[in-house]
C-alpha cells in the first residue's frame, strides 16, 4: 500500500545549527509541524491559564482573604476564561485536526498549506496581543492593565467610561485576530476533507474523526464570524465614537449579549465535537470492535451542530425575555440532549461485548463518558428557565461548565494526547505515569468540581472577590482549592511523562495499538510526504483490510 | 506489511472530488455572510431608535446608477471567465478591465455619498445610531469591494504581462465567485438601507 519509504537525503540532519532548525519551524507549511506548533502553543497557555486559576482559587480559599487585590482578581478570571477558550482549547483542537486529518484521509497535506501557516501565526499573534496588555494596557490613563471585564465582556463594562486605557482593546484585538486565524483553519479543514480524500475514501468510509472535525469546522465558520462582527462593532464604539452598545445614545447592551452568545454557545460545541472525535477513534481501538452506529454518529453530530445554533439565549434567561423566547430556548436546549444521548449510547454500544483494554487513553475516555453525562444533566437543569433564574450567575454554573470543559473536553484531550503520542513522537509514553496522571487528575477533578456545585446552590455568586464567614461556604471552598492543587500536580505528572518519554520512551513502531485508520500505516513520526504512494481504501477500516485480507470489512459495508 | 497488497484495490474506478478553491471560497462566503448578517441585524434593530437626527428619510438618496454599475460588473466578470476558458485572452482582459472600472465607479459613488453626508448633512459615525450602523454596514461592504478590486487588479496586471491563460480559468472562477458574493451582499444592503430602513 503506502509503506515503502522514499529515500530523502538526511545526511546533514545532525550537525545543523539551531538557527536553521528554528527557521525551518517558523517558515514551515507542513500540516504536521503546524499541528505540533498549535499543540505546544496551547500547552504553554494551558500552564499560564492554569496558574491564573490557581491564583483565583488561593484567593477564595478562606473568607476575607486578600491574597491579590480585587482589581487583579478581576483580571485573573477574565484572562483565565479568555485564554482557556481561545488560546488553549481551540488551538489544541486545531492542532490535532491539522496533524491527523490529512493522515487519516490519505492526503499529502492540507488543501491550502500557506493559509494553514498564516492562520496559525494569526492565532499566535492573538495570544501575544492578549498578554501584551499586561504591559501595554495602561494607555494614557494609567488605569488598569490586563482586561478585567469578564470573558464575555458585557456592555457597558467595555465602554470608555468604565474601561479606560487600552485593556479592553487588547482583548478585542486579540479575539479579532485569532478569530480570523480560526476561520482560516476552519476553511482549510473543510476544503481538505471535501477535496483531498484519497481514492476510495467516500464520505461514508471516512474516519469519524474527519467527519466530526468537518462539522466542527462548519460550526467555527458560523460561530466565530458573529464574534468577529461584534468585536468590530465594539472597536467602532471605543475608537470611532459609535453607539452600538451605548445605552446613553439609544444603543442596547442586550444586543451585545445576543451577539456574544450567538458565538458563545456554538463555541461550546466547537470545543466538544473534536472531543467526541477523539472518543470515536480511541474507544473502538481499545474495545477491539468497530464503532457502533457509524451513520447515526454522523447524523447525531450534525444534529448537535444544527441545534447548537439555536440555543444561545439560555445564557440570558435572567435578562427578562418574554415567555415565548424563554420557552423556545429552554426546549431547544433540552433537544440537544437527544443527539448527545445517542452518541453516549453508541460509545457504550461500542464497548459492549468488546475485549476492553484499560490503557491510559481508554481510561480517560471512560472518565469522559461518566463526567460528560453528569455535565449534560446539570446543563438540562440550567436549561430549565425557572431553575436558571435561581442559579444563573452562581458557582453552580461555574461548576457545570467546568464539568463540561474539564471533565469532558480535557479528559478526552488527555486521552488523545496519550493515544497519538507514539505516532507524533515515535516513542511510547510511560504507562505507569499515565495511570498515575489519570487517577490523580480524576480525584482532583471530582474534589474541585463536584464540591463546587454546593456553594453555588447555597447562593455563592461567581466572580466574587471574597465572602463573609458563617455562610457554610468556607469548608467547601477549601476543598475546591485543595482539589485544584491535586489537579495541578497531575498536570505536572502529565508534562513530565511527555518530556521523559520523548527522550527515554521505547520505540513505538508504526502501529502500537493495532489500530485501523490510515495514520497508523505510516512510520512514527510520519515522513514529511506522509504517504509514499497514494493509498486506496475500500472500507472504514483500511488497516483491518490490510491485516486481514481473508476477511476484509469491505465485504460487509 | 508492504508485501501485502490491498485485497480490494479500487484504483480502476474514477475518483473526482470538487476543486478545493471553490470549496474554500464557498466556506469564506459562508463566514462573510455570517458577519454581514450580524451587521444587518444590528442595522434593522436600530432603525428608528436614534435619539437625535438626521434620520435616513431626511438624508439618504437611493444610488440607482451606482447599483446598476456594481450589478452589471458581475455579468462582466462572468463572461470574462467564459472567454478565458475558450482561450480568448484579449476579450478576457477587456471585460476584466470593464469589471474593475464598474467596481471603481461604484466605490466612487459610495465615496461621494459619504462626502455629501459628512460635509453636507453633518452625519458622521458618532452622530447617532443611524450614523453608527449606516457607516459600518455600508463601510463593511465597501471594504469588500476594495479587496475585490485589489484582487481583480492583480489578475489584470498578470494578464497584461501575458501570464493568465485558459489553464488558470478555474482560479478566475474562484475570484469571480467572490465578486458575485460582493454584489449579492449589495442587494441585501441596498434593500435594508434604502428600502426597509427608510
Amino acid at each position: 500500500m503506502s509503506t515503502d519509504a522514499i529515500a530523502i537525503q538526511t545526511a546533514d540532519a545532525a550537525g545543523r545549527p539551531w538557527v536553521e532548525t528554528l527557521h525551518e519551524w517558523v517558515t514551515t507549511v507542513d500540516h504536521k509541524r503546524l499541528g505540533i506548533l498549535y499543540i505546544l502553543y496551547a500547552l504553554f497557555f494551558l500552564v499560564v491559564a492554569g496558574l491564573e486559576a490557581t491564583i483565583i482559587r488561593i484567593q477564595l480559599i478562606r473568607p476575607h482573604n486578600d491574597f491579590v487585590s480585587p482589581q487583579v482578581f478581576n483580571r485573573m478570571f477574565t484572562m483565565h476564561g479568555t485564554t482557556m477558550i481561545f488560546f488553549v482549547v481551540i488551538p489544541v483542537m486545531f492542532g490535532f485536526a491539522n496533524y491527523l486529518v490529512p493522515l487519516m484521509i490519505g492526503a499529502r497535506d492540507m488543501a491550502f498549506p500557506r493559509l494553514n501557516a498564516f492562520s496559525f501565526w494569526l492565532t499566535a499573534l492573538g495570544g501575544i496581543l492578549l498578554y501584551f496588555s499586561f504591559l501595554g494596557g495602561n494607555g494614557l490613563y494609567g488605569a488598569g492593565n490586563a482586561p478585567d471585564v469578564g470573558w464575555w465582556a458585557y456592555a457597558p463594562l467595555t465602554s470608555r467610561a468604565f474601561s479606560p486605557g487600552h485593556s479592553s482593546d487588547y482583548w478585542t484585538l486579540a479575539l479579532l485576530v485569532s478569530g480570523f486565524g480560526s476561520i482560516g483553519t476552519a476553511i482549510n479543514l473543510i476544503a481538505t476533507i471535501v477535496s483531498m480524500r484519497c481514492p476510495g475514501m467516500t464520505l461514508g468510509r471516512m474516519p469519524l474523526f474527519a467527519w466530526l472535525n468537518l462539522i466542527m469546522a462548519g460550526m467555527v465558520i458560523l460561530a466565530i464570524a458573529p464574534l468577529t462582527a461584534a468585536q468590530v462593532m465594539l472597536a467602532v464604539d471605543r475608537y470611532l465614537g459609535g453607539h452600538f452598545f451605548d445605552t446613553q445614545a439609544g444603543g442596547s447592551a442586550t444586543l451585545w449579549m445576543h451577539f456574544f452568545w450567538i458565538f458563545g454557545h456554538p463555541e461550546v460545541y466547537v470545543l466538544v465535537v473534536p472531543a467526541f472525535a477523539f472518543l470515536s477513534e480511541i474507544i473502538p481501538v481499545f474495545s477491539r470492535k468497530p464503532i457502533f452506529g457509524y451513520p447515526v454518529m454522523v447524523g447525531a453530530t450534525a444534529c448537535i451542530g444544527f441545534l447548537s445554533l439555536s440555543v444561545w439565549a439560555h445564557h440570558m434567561f435572567t435578562i427578562g425575555m418574554n415567555s415565548y423566547a424563554n420557552g423556545f430556548f429552554a426546549i431547544t436546549t433540552f433537544a440537544v440532549g437527544i443527539p448527545t444521548g445517542i452518541k453516549i449510547f453508541n460509545w457504550l454500544g461500542t464497548m459492549w461485548g468488546g475485549r476492553i483494554q484499560f490503557k491510559t487513553p481508554m481510561l480517560f475516555c471512560i472518565g469522559f463518558l461518566f463526567q460528560f453525562l453528569i455535565a449534560g444533566l446539570t446543563g438540562i437543569m440550567l436549561g430549565t428557565a425557572p431553575f436558571n433564574w435561581q442559579l444563573s450567575g452562581s458557582y453552580f454554573v461555574v461548576a457545570h461548565f467546568h464539568y463540561v470543559i474539564v471533565g469532558g473536553i480535557l479528559f478526552a484531550l488527555f486521552g488523545a494526547f496519550y493515544f497519538w503520542y507514539p505516532k507524533i513522537t515515535g516513542r511510547m509514553f510511560n504507562e505507569t505515569l499515565g495511570k498515575l496522571h489519570f487517577w490523580l487528575f480524576l480525584i482532583g477533578f471530582h474534589l474541585t468540581f463536584d464540591v463546587m456545585h454546593i456553594p453555588g446552590l447555597l447562593g455563592m455568586p461567581r466572580r466574587i472577590y471574597t465572602y463573609e464567614p458563617g455562610r457554610g461556604w468556607e469548608t467547601l471552598n477549601l476543598l475546591v482549592t485543595i482539589g485544584a492543587f491535586v489537579q495541578g500536580i497531575a498536570i505536572l505528572v502529565f508534562v513530565a511523562n511527555l518530556v521523559i518519554s520523548y527522550f527515554k520512551g521505547t520505540k513505538a513502531g508504526n502501529d502500537p495499538w493495532d489500530a485501523w485508520t490510515l495514520e497508523w500505516s505510516v512510520s512514527s513520526p510520519p515522513p514529511a510526504y506522509n504517504f509514499a504512494s497514494v493509498p486506496t481504501v475500500a472500507s472504514r477500516r483500511p488497516l483491518w483490510d490490510l491485516k486481514h485480507p481473508e476477511d476484509p470489512d469491505s465485504r460487509y459495508e | 506489511m508492504s508485501a501485502i497488497t490491498n485485497p480490494l484495490s479500487e484504483t480502476t474506478t474514477a475518483w473526482k472530488l470538487p476543486y478545493r478553491g471553490n470549496v474554500g471560497m464557498a466556506c469564506l462566503i459562508f463566514a462573510e455572510s455570517a458577519i454581514f448578517m450580524i451587521f444587518v441585524v444590528a442595522y434593522l434593530f436600530y432603525v428608528g431608535k436614534s435619539l437625535t437626527g438626521p434620520t435616513p428619510r431626511e438624508v439618504l438618496e437611493t444610488p440607482i446608477f451606482y447599483t446598476i454599475c456594481l450589478l452589471s460588473s458581475s455579468l462582466a466578470i462572468h463572461f470574462a471567465g467564459k472567454l478565458l476558458e475558450r482561450g480568448r485572452r484579449g476579450a478576457f482582459l477587456t471585460l476584466l478591465l470593464l469589471t474593475i472600472v464598474l467596481g471603481a465607479l461604484f466605490l466612487y459613488g459610495t465615496g461621494q455619498e459619504w462626502h455629501r453626508l459628512i460635509y453636507g448633512r453633518g452625519l458622521t459615525i458618532s452622530t447617532n445610531l443611524f450614523g453608527t450602523t449606516y457607516y459600518s454596514l455600508v463601510g463593511l461592504h465597501a471594504t469588500h469591494v476594495i479587496v475585490g478590486l485589489v484582487m481583480l487588479s492583480i489578475v489584470l496586471v498578470f494578464g497584461i504581462a501575458g501570464r493568465v491563460g485558459p489553464e488558470q480559468s478555474a482560479r478566475i472562477d474562484v475570484l469571480s465567485l467572490y465578486w458575485h458574493f460582493v454584489d449579492a451582499v449589495w442587494v441585501v444592503v441596498f434593500t435594508v438601507v434604502y428600502v426597509l430602513g427608510r
